[in-house]
Formats: C-alpha cells, sequence, structure tokens
C-alpha cells in the first residue's frame, strides 16, 4: 500500500557502519582515503615529506592544477570534456610574454593572458553549443589549434620575464599558504558558491543530468555550455599567469599533463563522466592528490618517468572505483 | 457536438498544422471547459500531441486560433505558455534525476534573494514553499530533499504533477500521465489529478487508457487523421462508443 509513500528510513549509526563496509562509500571518497593514504605511505618512507616547507611547495605546485580542474569540473559536470584546457594555458602564456615584451604592464599582460584564453573558451563553447559538434572533437580540435598558434606567436622560442613582483608573488604567501595557492583557493570557493548558490549552478547540474529536463523547463542548455567553456578558458587564462610567474618565463610547451592530470583529478574527485553529479571539493582533493604522488616519488628518488606511469593506474583505479557510486 | 454550459478556458478554433506534405492537423475545432478534465484521445498519430503542442506553445498553427480564457493568444514558446498559466507534465518524466525533489520543484524558478545582479539561491525558502506544495497535494509526494533518483516512477510523476499544479498555473496538460506506472500507483496518480480539478485547475488529459478516460474526465474529443472528429460529455458516452469513434466505424 505504501508504495508511494513511504519516506526513506534516515540514517542512523547502524546504517552508517554499513556505508563504510560498502564499496560504493570507498568509491564516492576515493580522493580523501587515498590522499590520506598516500600521506601516510610517504610520511614512513621520507622523514621530509611531512614539514610545514614540504607541504608548502606541494601546495604551491597543486595551484595550477587546482585552477585548471576547477575550469575542468565546470565542463565535466555539464556532460563534456574540455581537452584544449591545457593547450589554451599555453596561449595564455604566450599572449602573456608577447605582451610583456612589448613593454606593457604586469596587469596588462595578466589581462592579454586571459583575453587569448577566454577567447579559446568561448569559441569552444560556441561550436559544442551552436554547431553541435561533439565536446570531444571541438576540444581535440582547438586543443591543436591553440597549441599551434602559441608555436607561430611565439615562433617556438621562449620570453623570459624578469619582474620583481611576479617573484615576489609565487615566493611569498601567508603562514605556510603561498600566494599562488591561495589565488587557488579563492577560485576554488567562488566556484563551490557558483555551482551550489546561485541559480546558474543548478541550471548546469540539470544541463549535465538531464538536457532534456532542463530544456522542458525551460533552461537554455546552450547558454550553459557556452559559460561553462568560457569560464574553463577564463581559468587557463589564471593558471597561465601563475605559471608564468612558476617558470619566470614564457614558454610554448605542451604542458599536456596538466590536460591529462585536470581530468584525472575531476575523475577521482567523484564527479560523473557524464555530468549532473559531483563537487568542487572532491576534484581539488583530486589534484592535490595527484601533486602528493609526484612529490612524494621525486622526494624518494624515483625516477620522473615513472610518475606518469603512477599517475595513469592511479586514474585507472579511481575511474574502475566510481563504477561502483551509487 | 455537445457544447458545454460552463465557461471555456481554452477555445481551439479552426486549427491547422502541416510538416511538410504531412497534414498534422486540419481545422481542429474544440474547447475545453473551466474547472473541468478534459480527454483527447485518437489512434497514434491522430494529432493529439501536435494540437497539445500547439496549446502549450512548442508549435504554432499555421491557420486558425486558439484563445485562452476569452482571449486569442500567439504564444512564441513554452515561457509564454507557461507565463499565461499552462503547465504541461511531460510523458518522459522530465526530472533531473540528481537534483533533490525541491530542486526540480523549483527548477528554472528559483527563489533568490541578494542586491542587484549578485544574487543567491534562497534554498531555505525554496524547501519551506516546496514543504507546502507537497502536502497540499497531499498524496504521497516524499521528502523534498531526498533525490529524484531514489523516487520510485509514481512519485516523480507526483512530483511532476505538483510541480505544474504549482505556480497558480490555470490548466495542467498530461501526456500520458500513467503509462510508466503499475495499478497501484496509477490509482494514485490518477485521485491526484481528480485533486486538481477540485482544486480548481482544469486538465487536459491525454490517455490511452480508455477506461481512465472514462473515471477522470468530463468531456472527451476524439481525434482521428488529424481532425477532431467527435466530442462527448463523459457521462453521456460509452467507452465502446469512443473505440469506435476512434477507428472510424462511427461517424460523429
Amino acid at each position: 500500500m505504501n508504495s508511494l509513500g513511504s519516506p526513506r528510513p534516515r540514517k542512523d549509526a547502524a546504517g552508517w557502519q554499513q556505508d563504510v563496509k560498502s564499496i560504493g562509500w570507498w568509491a564516492e571518497h576515493a580522493a580523501i582515503i587515498g590522499l590520506i593514504g598516500l600521506s601516510i605511505v610517504f610520511t614512513s618512507l621520507s622523514p621530509v615529506f611531512l614539514t610545514a616547507g614540504n607541504i608548502q611547495s606541494i601546495l604551491v605546485a597543486a595551484s595550477i592544477l587546482i585552477v585548471l580542474t576547477v575550469g575542468q569540473s565546470f565542463v565535466i559536470l555539464s556532460d563534456g570534456i574540455d581537452l584544449s584546457v591545457a593547450a589554451t594555458m599555453t596561449l595564455g602564456v604566450i599572449a602573456f610574454g608577447m605582451a610583456y615584451a612589448q613593454g606593457a604592464g604586469l596587469l596588462v599582460s595578466m589581462l592579454a593572458a586571459i583575453a587569448a584564453s577566454s577567447v579559446i573558451g568561448i569559441l569552444n563553447g560556441v561550436l559544442v553549443a551552436k554547431g553541435r559538434i561533439t565536446d570531444f572533437i571541438v576540444t581535440l580540435g582547438t586543443l591543436s589549434v591553440a597549441s599551434g598558434l602559441a608555436l607561430v606567436l611565439s615562433d617556438g622560442k621562449p620570453i623570459s620575464i624578469t619582474s620583481i613582483e611576479l617573484i615576489n608573488f609565487s615566493t611569498h604567501g601567508v603562514l605556510i599558504f603561498g600566494n599562488p595557492f591561495i589565488v587557488a583557493a579563492a577560485v576554488a570557493i567562488i566556484a563551490h558558491v557558483v555551482l551550489f548558490r546561485t541559480r546558474f549552478g543548478t541550471h548546469l547540474f540539470a544541463t549535465g543530468g538531464s538536457k532534456e529536463a532542463a530544456q522542458a523547463t525551460g533552461i537554455s542548455t546552450a547558454r550553459i555550455k557556452i559559460a561553462v567553456y568560457t569560464i574553463s578558458g577564463v581559468l587557463a587564462g589564471v593558471a597561465a599567469i601563475l605559471l608564468v610567474a612558476r617558470v619566470g618565463a614564457s614558454e610554448p610547451a605542451a604542458n599536456t599533463t596538466f590536460l591529462l592530470n585536470s581530468v584525472a583529478a575531476v575523475v577521482l574527485g567523484g564527479v560523473s563522466l557524464t555530468g549532473g553529479r559531483g563537487s568542487i571539493f572532491g576534484p581539488i582533493v583530486g589534484a592535490l592528490l595527484l601533486t602528493v604522488l609526484t612529490n612524494g616519488l621525486t622526494l624518494m628518488n624515483v625516477s620522473q618517468f615513472y610518475q606518469p606511469l603512477a599517475v595513469g593506474v592511479v586514474v585507472i583505479l579511481a575511474a574502475l572505483l566510481s563504477r561502483f557510486q551509487k | 457536438m455537445t457544447t458545454t454550459a460552463t465557461t471555456s478556458i481554452v477555445d481551439v478554433q479552426d486549427v491547422s498544422l502541416a510538416f511538410g506534405s504531412v497534414k498534422a492537423l486540419q481545422d481542429v475545432s474544440l474547447t475545453l471547459a473551466a474547472g473541468e478534465i478534459t480527454a483527447l484521445v485518437g489512434d497514434n498519430g491522430a494529432g493529439k500531441s501536435t494540437l497539445v503542442r500547439c496549446i502549450s506553445g512548442i508549435h504554432k498553427p499555421q491557420s486558425g486560433t486558439i484563445s485562452f480564457e476569452g482571449k486569442p493568444v500567439h504564444f512564441r514558446s513554452p515561457e509564454d505558455a507557461r507565463e499565461a498559466g499552462i503547465e504541461t507534465v511531460h510523458q518522459n518524466l522530465a526530472l533531473v534525476d540528481d537534483l533533490t525533489v525541491w530542486q526540480n520543484l523549483f527548477l528554472n524558478r528559483e527563489i533568490t534573494r541578494g542586491i542587484g545582479p549578485i544574487r543567491f539561491l534562497d534554498r531555505k525558502a525554496m524547501k519551506e514553499a516546496a514543504d507546502r506544495m507537497v502536502s497540499n497535494l497531499a498524496v504521497n509526494v516524499p521528502a523534498v530533499k531526498s533525490k529524484v533518483r531514489r523516487l520510485s516512477g509514481g512519485q516523480r510523476q507526483a512530483v511532476s504533477i505538483c510541480r505544474a499544479a504549482g505556480f497558480s498555473s490555470k490548466l495542467v496538460i498530461m501526456d500520458e500521465p500513467t503509462a510508466a506506472l503499475g495499478v497501484q500507483e496509477t490509482a494514485k496518480v490518477e485521485a491526484l489529478i481528480l485533486k486538481l480539478r477540485d482544486d480548481g485547475h482544469s486538465v487536459l488529459l491525454i490517455s490511452h487508457n480508455f477506461s481512465q478516460v472514462m473515471r477522470l474526465s468530463d468531456q472527451v474529443w476524439v481525434m482521428r487523421a488529424g481532425r477532431c472528429v467527435a466530442g462527448r460529455r463523459t457521462i453521456e458516452t460509452t467507452g465502446d462508443e469512443i473505440v469506435s469513434l476512434i477507428t472510424g466505424s462511427r461517424e460523429k
């Protein structure tokens, strides 16, 4: 009789214990469990790992990936994928370098980086939404376009950027939080508020969860798509600034590791690859996990060649686990 | 044809619509009385859905007029129709699984607060209003904080109907509202439809289920091959007569 009416029983203590035993619980918390587990392993293997200095450098090293991951999360939550994110960042880096070499100030150079990356983002969004081409193909195309443009514009040569302000920015901070990490954290907090406290965020989840249902309620899913790719582009520009500040130069490098790691962090963070379900906190923990992995392997003097291998294994394990998500 | 004594909420006059050479609707005229459940029946491809899409603003008739509450209307989009007070419950249960009941109820009608263009969701207000909407309907709607994914087919349909009935809608269009449901759930959703009428909503019901049409409706319109071929007061007709009108073995 109560097939319709009965509400699900509330979780009690016993229910929670049962949760811990289910593989779904592990799958949903894969990133944070992995982060804690890896930290324990590296702490026991290396005396340096759990020092303030090393934690500080991990957080700074993670900041670029966190910013890119936030953009990637918006796109994947809307049931898309942005393969161009790292190439877009590289184009932003080159735009920064060219503006700076022309004698523009830091602020103008930063704006140039964000503007160049945003153009690629908007292009992605318009092609996906209005051109009705699959996200995968569009962003694979713009990946090539952006990295090609970066090479053409820079003539394949790096431009060194010697700015006291930039060096001060990337080497200072508050307590153990370096400035680049503070920027990344601010981006993450704003992203969380936008996702969970605004109409746009709800509409993004609806678009990713069920495009038809979203459209039936009058939501313009095309506008949402353009918006998420634009956000991803703008954040790639922010990441470009952080990268220039860290490297002290504008290089037309491929940066493919950033692309793979941004997707990997989102998967690790429990975001559904078909959209509509996930958070910002999860992918950030995913990004931290990947950075800790690299950092720990370096501390243990494992050859750099093993790092992509380790990242790949972790990501595939996470994807396998995510199949068990509720 | 039998005319109704009550005032009409929707008046369709000589509406035609063709897709290329396919005449989907030909000079269709019918009325929906205010405060009644009107059923629209007909075989697949008879034009029921096309007509409903004209009323709900998805299609534009090529000729003829549609009046809503006595005034001719020209909806350019489903939003126009929704603003006028016409809500549609979709056949494919158009809810977002990974959002909660209250988020679905308020989807694209979110309550926000803030200053100027900077606006944030007023989640508390929406949850409270959703609770009220759900308890007003009284029929078997689950806790508003649960995700729609966890609901049964009947519960989902209840949420869909709740969404359509809320927001002071005047006409609720239902396209096969019980097609995907089991026997018990169908009975509960039917009770919900009757309650909608008792609360003063007009209902347009598309159904293939003749016994359901006979149980729920006050007026039946029959469509065949793009034309509205007959209208009957439900109380004055029988399921057999409706079937013969649909198949064309009996005219008018």
